[in-house]
């Protein structure tokens, strides 16, 4: 059965994706589940503007927008409304039909993973039983939109910034995906509900080093500081965006608040323990958290340099990807060995072994790379 | 198969976030790697050599202001040590103190943003630079205070200043040598020990000592590069020998060194600041020259050490009230011919911090 089979019922179907009193079957369950995700990641994605404008403001010692509306918090609308209005060019010698699609086809899919995130018990669009698969899966397919982006434009810039973008997103899937592991051999599930149900303790305690690998590359993934290379401000001007104007742009920079958005909310629901917590209604707890973990990506936005190309390819495949096969061979022993033990001797454990690797990493490994001989 | 390609060229400005101006390196790329570059400059021209000769002596200090101009008083300086030179005039001892804080206030007000910019060329997102922006501005208020202007001061006169400074401008002065070492190491642990910049600064752009040496590089690009060569010291102008100070110098000569270099300038200016402020005496601030100054026939060169390296004018008087041939060693444009050996080799993300670690000001590279 799949969830596009009309005869699916959410009370039946999957699990317990819904009380069963739930009103309507399952197209009205879709119909307000994709306005309501349509609504959540426009309205948090002005919310995410407003609040790192702001926030940034406040760390590099200025106001921020603070015009529009009470403590300028309607400035993402006067934004879009200035973007709405101007006008839409493109590039006389690009490839009209890609320069279109590009932004179209790095739009669609941040906004699909929302499909799959628990925004309390149950409450989600689809509990897909291979739910985090499906998010790695769907959200790297906007990298095709932003090469497509980077090609169409007919500018060097933008194709720099396209190569870039390829490089290092490949490069990050897989660490990517191995930290998500370890996750998925504590939870034993795939589907993100269950994985928020099991988290008693946040998995961020029990996986400390997976978090971190996670959080390092959905940084890549997601292209912000010290992994924005591929829109690198002083160097390729905007990367791919360059030549974009208008909608067009405003869907860009749309997409990156959106990326910033699922991941902040994949962080969440993986390892802090998605809407679990007291005394809150889930969902608030959800937004709480979602907020805090982008505050953190805002905050190391706004304080540490960018790191060169090669540096980052680097830093993938002989930093992360090693600490990421460790973390998992760690994860299967302890799930293995030690089923039974207490809580508090795995997360001391982990994060023994945490600083231990770091440590070591910080002592063999060198971003290498350097000059070449012409 | 061998697949076809062909060089990739880009070109890096005029028009670029991080040009400092309007600069252009027209770069040859082999995937990241440039493999060839051919700086393009002559885009803010505006002939002021030319212009300085239809002008009276004391008329070209305002156009003076124009060529670094991050660093006004410096050239200010220059200038008018030049002429003094030439027709031997005076100066007050007032007016000399008054000068030296003037020109150690704009190497910190200048290195401030040389640092601030080299840090945003790193790629961290505007913070750094901001936060010497802050520092900067309390020292252009104190500059607003003695010659009500906020870039292009105009302050220096042949045989002085224009005039005294205001009586609340000593204790501002004060309060600024007190704080100012704080903040300098405030922005020194900022980044300093960073490992991304460790990772991006250290080892690149390399300009090796010898080089340095015969291109005559100069300023915190030479002193970097290990040589102890400070015009302060080497041949000392106003009245430099009275201060205590030491020259920062590096190592290695790479971009890390550079930065270096100039936050430790900073420290060494504040300390020059604080002795000339206890020294500073009473009196007169300018010596009675005439508006239409005729000098001697001769001719002169007079430099000084600018935040950015040697900066020098070259005279030559016909007697007559403009100068004859007027001709600008500018500090940024002769540093600025090692770029091509310094990044050919590098990653685009390199020739960006590079180009950004010398610290050039178009407006002294093509004056």
């Amino acid at each position: 059965m799949t969830v596009f089979d009309p005869g699916f019922s959410p009370s039946s179907g999957y699990g317990q994706t819904l009380p069963p009193d739930w009103p309507g079957g399952f197209w009205l369950h879709w119909g307000v589940f994709v306005v309501i995700i349509l609504v959540f990641v426009l309205a948090m994605v002005m919310g995410f503007i407003y609040l790192e404008r702001r926030g940034i403001g406040r760390f590099q010692v200025r106001l921020g927008p603070n015009r529009v509306g009470p403590f300028g918090v309607l400035q993402p609308v006067a934004d879009a409304i200035k973007v709405l209005l101007k006008e839409d060019i493109i590039p006389a010698k690009g490839d009209r039909w890609v320069h279109w699609l590009a932004p179209v086809v790095a739009f669609v899919p941040v906004v699909m993973i929302f499909a799959v995130v628990p925004f309390q018990d149950g409450a989600l669009l689809a509990d897909l039983n291979i739910g985090i698969l499906y998010v790695v899966a769907i959200s790297s397919i906007s990298v095709v939109g932003i090469f497509m982006a980077g090609w169409g434009s007919n500018n060097k810039f933008s194709l720099l910034g396209a190569m870039r973008t390829v490089a290092q997103e490949v490069s990050y899937e897989i660490p990517l995906v191995l930290s998500i592991l370890g996750v998925v051999l504590i939870a034993g599930s795939l589907s993100l509900n269950d994985i928020v149900k099991v988290q008693s303790i946040p998995f961020i305690l029990l996986q400390p080093l997976g978090f971190l690998i996670y959080f390092i590359g959905a940084c890549a993934e997601i292209n912000r500081t010290p992994f924005d290379l591929l829109e690198a401000d002083s160097e390729i001007v905007a990367g791919f965006h360059t030549e974009y104007s208008g909608m067009k742009f405003a869907l860009f920079y749309l997409v990156e608040y959106a990326e910033a958005l699922a991941i902040s909310a994949i962080i969440t629901t993986l390892f802090l323990g998605g809407w679990r917590g007291p005394v809150l209604p889930p969902f608030l707890w959800f937004l709480i958290k979602v907020v805090g973990v982008f505050f953190l990506i805002f905050w190391i936005r706004s304080t540490i340099p960018r790191v060169r190309v090669d540096q980052l390819m680097a830093f993938a495949w002989k930093c992360l990807l090693p600490l990421a096969l460790i973390n998992l061979l760690i994860t299967g022993v302890e799930v293995l060995v030690l089923p039974e033990a207490l809580p508090w001797t795995i997360i001391f454990l982990n994060l023994a072994i945490m600083a231990v690797l770091i440590a070591l990493w910080s002592k063999l490994f060198r971003l290498g790379g350097g000059r070449v001989e012409v | 198969m061998a697949l076809k390609t062909e060089p990739f060229v880009v070109n890096i400005g005029p028009a670029h976030p991080s040009t400092h101006g309007v600069f252009r390196m027209r770069t040859t790329l082999d995937g990241e790697v440039i493999v060839d570059m051919e700086p393009v400059f002559g885009y803010l021209h505006r002939g002021i050599e030319k212009l300085a000769e239809e002008r009276t002596y004391t008329g070209v200090i305002p156009l003076t202001d124009r060529l670094d101009y991050l660093a006004s008083m410096s050239n200010n300086l220059a200038y008018v040590l030049a002429v003094e030179k030439l027709a031997e005039i005076p100066v007050p001892g007032r007016a000399e103190y008054l000068r030296v804080i003037m020109a150690e206030l704009q190497r910190i007000a200048s290195h401030l943003i040389a640092v601030g910019a080299f840090l945003n060329d790193c790629g961290a997102f505007m913070t750094p630079l901001l936060y010497m922006l802050r520092e900067r501005e309390k020292i252009l208020d104190l500059f607003e205070m003695v010659s009500g202007q906020r870039l292009t001061y105009n302050y220096m006169r042949v045989g002085g200043v224009s005039q005294d400074v205001p009586e609340e401008f000593i204790p501002a002065l004060g309060k600024f040598v007190k704080v100012m070492p704080g903040f300098i190491d405030e922005y020194d642990q900022l980044l300093a020990e960073n490992e991304i910049l460790l990772a991006r600064a250290k080892g690149v752009g390399i300009l090796p000592k010898e080089l340095a040496i015969n291109i005559s590089a100069s300023g915190p690009v030479l002193r970097a590069s290990g040589v102890k060569w400070d015009i302060r010291k080497a041949d000392p102008y106003s009245i430099y020998d009275r201060f205590e100070f030491d020259i920062p110098t590096g190592t290695v000569g790479d971009c890390y060194d550079r930065y270096r270099v100039r936050i430790q300038e900073m420290r060494q200016s504040v300390r020059i600041l604080k002795q000339a402020l206890e020294q500073l005496p009473q009196g007169e601030v300018r010596s009675d020259v005439p508006h239409l100054l005729r000098p001697p026939v001769g001719e002169v060169y007079g430099h000084i050490e600018a935040p950015k390296g040697e900066l020098g004018f070259y005279l030559v008087s016909d007697n007559s009230i403009a100068p004859y041939r007027f001709h600008i060693r500018a500090p940024s444009l002769i540093n600025l011919t090692a770029l091509r050996d310094m990044i050919v080799g590098w990653k685009v993300a390199d020739a960006i911090i590079i180009f950004g670690s010398i610290d050039i000001c178009m407006g002294e590279v093509d004056r």
